[in-house]
């Protein structure tokens, strides 16, 4: 509090002593008949002169930036439309660089050039047809270009991915990802909100998650019932905005139940089969070098976005919705190092929307290796994430129509 | 302003009625004004407080704690949750309040009856209604800031369902509620406002002021007020469905999330509505804040060149194009949210157009000054930053508004810095050019003309120091709202040696500049008291302010409204005998009128 006072204090000195300075300039510049709107010579030559200044200044911290930076910005693009995306930028760079150097260069020399001199007379010239026309064709032609490139490389970007894309879904919430991979049969399983639980993160749709799910919700419904009848037995006492709370979480969670029961109607194995041999991953992303991807995102609170600075790529994950984009990776990540003269650098997945007070800590690790690389993560992944699911009292059995299908090893989630 | 008592017609004023609740045009402005600059000094520290948190992260400094306290700034290291409400507010507050409400509300009220010859706006209650529903929408917002929960926090985009779950982040509790309830009030100020500038423009211009001899300021500050009319309505609505899924359970917005462990029944809508609604007014909202600015420079730059601004229709011609471009392009800031490539790709192509009437404005600018005999005062010093940080901003807008490359650079400090440039040190340049010119029409004295150099060279060097880093920056991969970077260290230490090398430049810039803004908030306090006292046409200028008495008289003209025989532009006309030539100077037999 004292630091603040002393603060304040030096402040409201600071502010005096400078208004008595300006008094003393008043009374001075009226003693000499000194006007306010005219702007003598001498002061109007500084200032046009501190335009030509400020411009080589401007120029010159330009370019060094580049100099110095020009190699700290990303390296070169690790996919194969990133390729084209840089290629476009370069295009871009040209026609945006010219056009900085060019009219901020005009503008600045003409502020000096034409500065106020008593001998001069400026030139009527309110209009002239022709180099309006002039201006407006110039650009529009290099826009023309602009757009005509730009177009093409984002429908080549946008356009359907390849029937060999191999699917991986993302999924994103406050403030991690995980990867869920389609497995043998490039199917991700259909995911539910509704279905969401710990032991099921991201509400993957099988026959033994919806039941257990049906089951949880039947405990916290009796669990809440149980506390109304206490209430009503006088054993505990809530407030009744809390015993509404209570009766409405009762009455949520059995239109949520009807909705999953409905669901379970719905499917049938050839929905359930489709999860069988799906994996997860909370580690890392990790890709297969030439391999196309195609990426399916979902979020599951707010809305987040998949940023790949590396690979030129990004999207939005929505909740209820899915969205996703293509992307071939075309170094592996030791390439990468080594391109960069980094042997720490590591790809990486951003959250690039903000979502809350950790969005800044939001990623996962992104791993580019070839296919016998990852095959040997996958296994070390897999069983890891196995040991986890099978410390878990798991009744087996009911998931037998699944086991009787697929018996692949790499089943874990679903 | 002391000479009341001199006119016949002017009826006694209380303090009240004169200074409070005026319905005067010319207070209005100056209660608008003064309003902005107060919020504007709010905005500028909370700027620096979070540019000393990215400049040196994790760093305990006193002025955060001086100015936070141990709540959210405990040890003087400042709280995640309220680095996000500091980076809101200061959207918030600079967009809409400052450029917004600060620029078209002080200029379209002082200059709009003043340039078009009207003794007062078309309705002076309504016009007093908007100020005032402006201060309350300040109070409510500046009021934000200080509860237990803090500010909104989810961004000035307030995108949900972010900002509709209060479970999501702290900021979206009774903080985004408060941000809601003052939007929709300051709205509301701004409709009024709007209205009243259109009817005002259309209605009550002078004998003799056709449309095509109104000055450029009035253009600007009457297409501004259709724009908003036409955008901001939509979104007080998506402002209503929001408070309305945030309070009664619907979902306009919403769509099968859980929050927290909490599973939401709430399904069926969809986030990406809002960010239809939003860019619906927020992209317009970009030339709502530029326009103004681009009318206020082209008057002073046409008078302080002394010539004529340079292709005055197709300055008029681009205004309109550019304003109706604004609304059929908000699509560019929702490339990457998964809507449809086709409809992205439209909305490429109407992007890129809307830089053909920008360089037009530019390339006509500068073609006034080329052969002009430019007199530097202050406010020409600012409209040349403006025309150089409308360029450079502009340009890096081609590389945004082309969608394929808009994917790797979304959302990063690129962005950020694009903005900033384009829009905000515009828009600021202008609203400085304008005090420092009509300073002597506001309040009938001179500001101090070395003191508002000053000013502008800091104000210029350390705008450019704070935001052309920034886009290397971003190129270089940041993302914007992030409360540190140190995610780089562990992936790609190249990446954060420049990140942090940079942020330090950009923050000691940061913080000069912000500095450098106390040279004219005293230049302006001092000088509304004891400034020289002003000439009637200090600028030797054209329009027909300058006709006006110097002290302040309800309607204006002590006699009859003066009538207009020209264009406003006719500087250094040959065979004039001075350099200048009021509007109100009948034309010379077989004079051309330009």
């Amino acid at each position: 509090m004292g630091m603040k006072l002393i603060v304040l204090v030096v402040i409201v000195l600071a502010v005096i002593a400078v208004a008595q300075l300006m008094r003393v300039y008043e009374l001075s510049s009226k003693l000499r008949g000194y006007k306010e709107e005219d702007i003598d010579l001498k002061t109007n030559n500084i200032n046009a002169g501190l335009m030509m200044v400020f411009l080589a200044f401007f120029f010159g911290s330009m370019l060094y930036m580049l100099f110095v930076y020009g190699n700290g910005m990303l390296p070169e693009a690790a996919s194969e439309h990133g390729k084209d995306i840089d290629w476009l930028f370069d295009v871009n760079w040209v026609i945006v660089f010219a056009v900085f150097f060019i009219t901020n260069g005009i503008l600045f020399y003409f502020a000096y050039k034409y500065s106020y001199h008593p001998d001069r007379k400026a030139f009527y010239f309110p209009h002239d047809n022709k180099l309006e026309m002039i201006w407006t064709i110039v650009p529009a032609a290099a826009l023309a270009v602009i757009i005509v490139l730009g177009l093409m490389t984002w429908n080549q970007v946008t356009g359907k991915a390849s029937d060999d894309a191999v699917v991986i879904e993302l999924y994103a919430k406050q403030f991690d990802w995980t990867a869920r991979y389609s497995g043998e049969d490039n199917k991700l399983g259909h995911a539910d909100y509704k279905l969401v639980n710990g032991d099921n993160p991201l509400g993957v749709v099988t026959e033994e998650n919806i039941l257990k799910r049906i089951d949880e919700i039947d405990q916290l419904i009796a669990d809440n019932e149980q506390q109304l009848a206490a209430l009503d037995s006088g054993t505990i006492i809530v407030s009744k905005a809390n015993e509404y709370k209570l009766q409405h979480e009762i009455e949520k969670m059995g239109r949520i139940k009807q909705r999953i029961i409905h669901m379970q109607t719905a499917f049938g194995d050839s929905v359930y089969q489709m999860a069988a041999d799906d994996y997860i991953s909370k580690t890392a992303l990790y890709l297969i070098k030439d391999q196309e991807y195609q990426l399916v995102f979902r979020a599951k609170d707010v809305l987040h976005s998949a940023y790949f600075p590396h690979f030129r790529a990004q999207m939005n994950c929505v909740p209820g919705m899915r969205t996703h984009l293509k992307m071939k990776p075309i170094f592996t990540t030791k390439e990468m190092q080594e391109k960069t003269g980094n042997p720490e650098f590591q790809y990486i997945l951003l959250c690039n929307k903000i979502c809350g007070v950790s969005h800044y800590n939001m990623n996962l690790p992104v791993i580019v290796g070839t296919e016998e690389d990852f095959e040997a993560w996958k296994s070390n992944e897999v069983n890891t994430t196995k040991v986890v699911v099978s410390e878990e009292p798991e009744s087996e059995t009911s998931d037998e129509t699944n086991d009787a299908m697929e018996t692949d090893s790499t089943q874990v989630e679903g | 302003m002391a000479a009341t008592a001199a006119h016949g017609h002017h009826h006694k004023e209380s303090f009240i009625t004169k200074y409070i609740f005026s319905q005067d045009h010319k207070m209005i402005g100056k209660q608008f004004l003064v309003t902005a600059i107060i919020m504007a000094v709010v905005a500028v520290i909370l700027s620096v407080l979070f540019r000393i948190q990215l400049g040196w992260p994790g760093e305990s400094d006193s002025t955060l704690s001086f100015f936070l306290g141990d709540k959210w700034a405990p040890n003087g290291i400042l709280d995640r949750g309220m680095y996000l409400g500091l980076v809101t507010i200061h959207g918030t507050i600079m967009v809409f309040f400052v450029l917004t409400g600060g620029l078209s509300g002080t200029f379209s009220n002082i200059l709009i009856p003043l340039q078009i010859g009207a003794r007062d706006m078309a309705s002076g209650l309504l016009n007093m209604i908007s100020y005032w529903l402006f201060f309350i929408s300040s109070c409510i917002m500046l009021y934000s800031l200080f509860i237990e929960t803090g500010p909104a926090g989810a961004g000035w985009t307030i995108y949900p369902p972010l900002s509709v779950y209060e479970q999501a982040t702290p900021g979206s509790g009774s903080g985004m509620t408060l941000w809601l309830v003052s939007m929709t009030v300051f709205i509301g100020s701004s409709l009024l406002g709007s209205l009243n500038y259109i009817v005002t423009v259309l209605n009550m211009r002078t004998k003799g002021m056709k449309m095509t001899r109104l000055p450029l300021t009035i253009w600007a500050f009457f297409i501004t007020a259709v724009i908003g009319v036409l955008s901001f309505p939509v979104l007080v609505s998506a402002v209503v469905l929001m408070l309305m899924d945030r309070g009664l359970g619907t979902s306009f917005y919403v769509n099968d999330a859980i929050v927290g462990a909490e599973v939401l029944e709430q399904s069926g809508g969809s986030p990406i509505l809002f960010e239809h609604l939003f860019w619906f007014l927020g992209h317009p909202e970009v030339y709502i804040v530029l326009l103004p600015a681009l009318g206020l420079t082209s008057e002073i730059v046409s008078t302080n060149s002394r010539k004529p601004i340079f292709g005055y229709r197709a300055m008029i011609g681009s205004i309109l194009a550019i304003a109706f471009l604004s609304f059929i392009v908000w699509g560019h800031h929702m490339f990457i949210t998964g809507m449809n490539p086709f409809l992205g790709g439209v909305f490429v192509f109407t992007t890129l157009l809307i830089a053909i009437p920008s360089a037009v404005k530019v390339f006509n600018y500068i073609t006034t000054l080329w052969k002009g005999n430019i007199r530097y005062t202050p406010a020409m010093l600012f409209s040349i930053g403006l025309v150089s940080s409308f360029i450079t901003g502009g340009i890096t807008g081609i590389i945004l508004a082309d969608s394929a490359l808009d994917i790797a650079v979304h959302d990063t400090y690129f962005v950020v810095a694009h903005f900033h440039v384009v829009m905000g040190l515009s828009a600021i340049f202008g609203m400085f050019a304008g005090v420092y010119h009509w300073f002597p029409k506001m309040y009938g004295r001179m500001m101090n003309s070395k003191l508002g150099m000053v000013h502008f060279w800091i104000t210029l060097v350390s705008a450019y120091g704070v935001f052309f880093p920034m886009h290397f920056v971003g190129i270089g991969g940041a993302p914007r709202r992030y409360y540190d970077y140190s995610v780089y260290e562990s992936f790609d230490s190249n990446q954060f040696d420049m990140i942090m090398d940079l942020n330090v430049v950009i923050s000691i810039f940061a913080i000069i500049g912000a500095l450098g803004q106390v040279i004219f908030i005293f230049n302006f306090f001092y000088s509304t008291r004891r400034g020289q006292v002003s000439v009637q046409n200090p600028w030797k200028s054209n329009t027909l302010e300058w006709t006006a008495p110097v002290e302040h008289l309800h309607g204006n003209w002590p006699g009859e409204v003066p009538t207009v025989h020209r264009w406003p532009y006719d500087y250094s006309k040959p065979g004039m005998e001075e350099d200048f030539c009021p509007q109100t100077v009948p034309l010379k037999e077989g004079e051309e009128e330009h």
